[in-house]
C-alpha cells in the first residue's frame, strides 16, 4: 500500500489553526468530512471518537509525530488526514516532544487488515528522516501532497 | 561464554491483529529485559523495542511472527513475549 491510495489529498494541512490536541483532531477529521469522506452529521461523533482513543493511550510515538486513529462505522474506506504545525503541539508522547506533524488515519470497523495496512505504511515512512522533515518544513498544501508523492515513488 | 540465543514462533490470534495498542503493550513487555529482541515476519526484521518499526509489521490476525532473543535474559523474554501474544492474546477478543 502507498500514501497516496489512502491520504486524502483535498485534507492537507500546512498550517493547523488549533493549539493543542483535540483541537487538531478536530480540525482533520473536519477536513476530511469537508472533503466528503465521512458523512458531515458524523464529523463530531468520529473526532469524539478519536480523542477517546488518544486519552487511553496517545499516538505520539516520538520524533515529532503522532497518528491519531479510529475504527468507525461511519467511515466506509480507509482515509488519512495530514496536518502540520510549526508550533508544535502537545500529544503527551512518549518522548514528551511536542509534535510538527500529525497524520490522522480513519478506518472502517469491519476492516482490520486494511487498517494495520495503512499503519505500516503511514510508519514505514515515518521511519525515514528525510520524510519527516520536509512535512515538517512545508509551508503550502502543495509541498505536503509533493513530500507523500515522492516518499512513495521513493519505495 | 556467548550469549544465550533464544527463537521461538508465535501466532497472533486476537481478531484486530497487531495494531497500535497491542504493539505497545509488546514494546513494553519487551523493553522489560535487557536482552536485544529481534522479531521478523515474511518480509521484515524489526527492534521489538521499538514502537514505530513494531507497527511496520502490520501483523493480522493468523500471522506467524519469529521472536529472536540474544543476552543474559532472552529465555525469559521469548516467553514473556509469548505469553502476552498466544495467551493473554493483548486482552483482546480471540478469532473464533
Amino acid at each position: 500500500m502507498r500514501l497516496s491510495d489512502f491520504v486524502c489529498m483535498d485534507a492537507l494541512i500546512p498550517d493547523l489553526k488549533a493549539g493543542d490536541r483535540d483541537g487538531v483532531i478536530v480540525e482533520l477529521v473536519q477536513a476530511l468530512a469537508g472533503a466528503g469522506k465521512l458523512g458531515k452529521s458524523k464529523a463530531e461523533e468520529v473526532a469524539r471518537a478519536v480523542v477517546q482513543r488518544e486519552s487511553e493511550a496517545s499516538t505520539g510515538i516520538g520524533k515529532g509525530v503522532a497518528v491519531p486513529h479510529v475504527k468507525h462505522a461511519a467511515v466506509k474506506q480507509v482515509v488519512a488526514a495530514v496536518g502540520c504545525c510549526g508550533r508544535g503541539v502537545d500529544f503527551s508522547s512518549l518522548d514528551k516532544q511536542p509534535v510538527y506533524t500529525v497524520i490522522l488515519l480513519l478506518s472502517p470497523s469491519d476492516k482490520a487488515d486494511k487498517h494495520l495496512q495503512a499503519m505500516e505504511c503511514i510508519f514505514r515512512n515515518l521511519q525515514r528522516d528525510d520524510f519527516r522533515r520536509f512535512l515538517r518544513q512545508a509551508q503550502t498544501i502543495e509541498q505536503v501532497r509533493e513530500t507523500i508523492e515522492e516518499s512513495d515513488a521513493s519505495r | 561464554m556467548s550469549e544465550p540465543v533464544h527463537e521461538i514462533e508465535v501466532q497472533i490470534r486476537n481478531i484486530e491483529g497487531l495494531h497500535m495498542r497491542p504493539a505497545m503493550q509488546f514494546v513494553d513487555t519487551a523493553s522489560r529485559f535487557d536482552c536485544e529482541i529481534q522479531v521478523t515476519n515474511e518480509e521484515t526484521s524489526v527492534d521489538a523495542k521499538s514502537i514505530m518499526q513494531m507497527t511496520m509489521l502490520a501483523a493480522t490476525c493468523g500471522t506467524k511472527l519469529r521472536i529472536k532473543a540474544k543476552g543474559r535474559d532472552a529465555g525469559e523474554a521469548v516467553e514473556a513475549l509469548r505469553t502476552l501474544v498466544e495467551v493473554k492474546m493483548f486482552g483482546e477478543t480471540p478469532a473464533v
